[in-house]
């Protein structure tokens, strides 16, 4: 008895020492953004004697980030948009079609699930620039739609799955077209994966680094990240202005996750668990 | 049928196979990304080959990967078998280590630079002004890997508590408690009881922990840039930097091709897994 009390002890304690390691970056960069440099450099880790909002007011100012979230949140509405509506019709004939062009493909998807963006991001770059795509916003949103729907249609396929056969052949005893049973049978009942995914591409949109980075190189037209990615040297500076930067790029994505943590822990999971 | 599933398959090989295709192509040609390419046989491979910077590149991307197969996965393993043990407030403490995975790898980077690892405003400066000799770590070529690992362990290691305690909520309560009842501890606990349970999903992860080793970009090329004097540098960052900074397209994609080739061991297995498991579930 003493030694599971111990045990559940230990436990205790560890949990206590993990979460304060979690949180102990994100304190810090929360409680520094009030401060001003000088005040940083002589103690990081003290609080704030006076809260410095101004670093707020400038970084939205100097560095311009509302015109560069508005951009990333144009490249992550439209990638949202585009892997929905293509992700969906396809996940529902892999869950569906048993033929082996189907499994091929379901095969295909897979392997590109893990083909890193490495072995393509050289040519599509070369092919964009000739193509006057580079810069482009929209480009963007079609390169995310490529990387996350693989991702998508295989959280998508487990909904169909789960969706009773017996509702589709119902509809087709009414002489549903294949079209019109995804239309108005299946695609209903997937509305809560299609939140689901919505959140996740969402996210990896929101916070993508290697193609936001590469394809977008005039200053009129970045995203949030390449602003910040940006203005923000390994020697920078203006710790205060840039860690009030860090915050406001990261609150609406905290603020979504502390509002839908579950929709993101099951999403970002899925495929993951195995049983 | 196949018009369901063509809008998705049509972006997915205009994007990522024609593309990926020419990258295997380009690395036997010799072009500077305007000209016209020459045909250059192995010339790329051999140049790539005897760059000493390759190989520090290739060896760091096998220390990345021993790393992320123990460290990780050893803190994930303990913390969801400690969050077994404890029945309260799960949710909370779920959440706060799953939080370090939702924030941008750019904010997370440059929040550890500035925050924990510069010697003027952060953790380490502080020490050092507290009787710990430590220097930045950032600074030092035989340090700055591990630094960077570092953070990128912070961001990482929470998810995966997350998915084993997930996996391991699947175990039956009877057989936990049946070890319980036998006396059998913390340790005895995880090493017979959890780890056997949930086997499956420490398999897959290993597996993708070994192909995300090797293409492992994002958090070096923010913190250190594959530097300093090439301390940090992995295959990517290499490839990165050739193409658009040395504007040798050719050593790249070489560069590129190897590091595929290390990824695609991992992912055969990791294929030959998921079907077999598809296949199990149709």
């Amino acid at each position: 008895m003493t030694e599971s009390r111990l045990n559940r002890t230990l436990c205790l304690i560890l949990i206590g020492v993990a979460s304060f390691a979690s949180l102990l970056p994100i304190v810090l960069a929360v409680m520094n953004a009030l401060k001003t440099t000088v005040e940083i450099s002589t103690n990081p880790l003290a609080p704030p004697r006076q809260l410095h909002w101004e670093n707020f007011t400038s970084a939205w100012n100097n560095a311009a980030l509302g015109p560069s979230l508005l951009h990333t949140a144009e490249v992550a509405a439209l990638t949202i948009v585009m892997v929905c509506a293509t992700a969906a019709p396809c996940a529902y004939v892999l869950a569906r079609q048993r033929g082996r062009g189907f499994r091929l493909l379901t095969f295909y998807f897979m392997a590109s699930i893990t083909i890193p963006v490495q072995l393509y991001l050289y040519p599509l770059y070369f092919i964009f620039a000739k193509l006057g795509l580079v810069n482009s916003i929209p480009a963007v949103a079609l390169i995310y739609t490529a990387m996350f729907s693989p991702f998508s249609i295989f959280l998508l396929r487990t909904y169909v799955v789960s969706i009773p056969y017996a509702l589709e052949e119902a509809s087709e005893v009414d002489g549903a077209t294949a079209w019109q049973k995804f239309y108005y049978v299946v695609l209903p009942m997937m509305r809560p994966g299609l939140l689901t995914v919505a959140i996740i591409v969402g996210l990896n949109a929101w916070n993508e680094f290697v193609i936001a980075v590469t394809f977008l190189q005039n200053d009129s037209n970045v995203t949030a990240i390449v602003k910040f990615y940006n203005l923000t040297g390994q020697y920078s500076t203006d710790w205060g202005e840039m860690l009030a930067a860090a915050v406001i790029i990261v609150l609406p994505v905290v603020l979504a996750f502390v509002l839908l943590q579950r929709r993101f822990i099951d999403g970002m999971t899925a495929g993951a668990v195995k049983s | 049928m196949w018009l369901f599933a063509l809008p998705a398959l049509l972006i997915n090989v205009c994007i990522i196979l024609i593309p990926g295709l020419l990258t295997l192509m380009a690395a036997f040609f010799v072009w500077d990304g305007v000209g016209t390419p020459a045909w250059a046989g192995l010339a790329n491979f051999h140049s790539l080959f005897d760059d000493p910077v390759f190989w520090t590149a290739l060896t760091n991307n096998f220390i990345w990967t021993a790393i992320f197969l123990i460290v990780p996965m050893c803190l994930a393993l303990v913390m969801a078998a400690a969050l077994m043990m404890v029945p309260s407030s799960r949710i909370v403490v779920q959440c706060i280590i799953f939080l370090p995975r939702i924030l941008a790898a750019a904010v997370t980077g440059r929040v550890f630079q500035g925050m924990i690892f510069s010697p003027v405003t952060g953790l380490v400066g502080w020490l050092n002004g507290h009787g710990l000799s430590i220097s930045d770590p950032l600074a030092d070529p035989d340090r700055s890997l591990y630094a960077v690992a570092a953070v990128d362990i912070w961001h990482w290691w929470g998810f995966l508590a997350v998915v084993y305690f997930a996996a391991m909520r699947q175990i039956s309560v009877d057989q936990i408690e049946a070890a319980r009842l036998d006396g059998a501890g913390f340790f005895a606990l995880l090493r017979y009881v959890l780890l056997p349970g949930i086997r499956p999903t420490l398999v897959l992860m290993m597996i993708l922990t070994v192909i995300w080793s090797f293409q492992v970009f994002e958090f070096i090329y923010i913190v250190t840039q594959g530097g300093p004097a090439n301390g940090s540098e992995v295959l990517a960052t290499l490839a990165y930097r050739n193409a658009f900074f040395a504007g040798d397209i050719g050593k790249a994609t070489a560069a590129a091709c190897v590091m595929s080739l290390f990824g695609l061991c991992a992912t055969s297995v990791y294929l030959w897994l998921q079907t077999r498991d598809s296949a199990s579930a149709a």
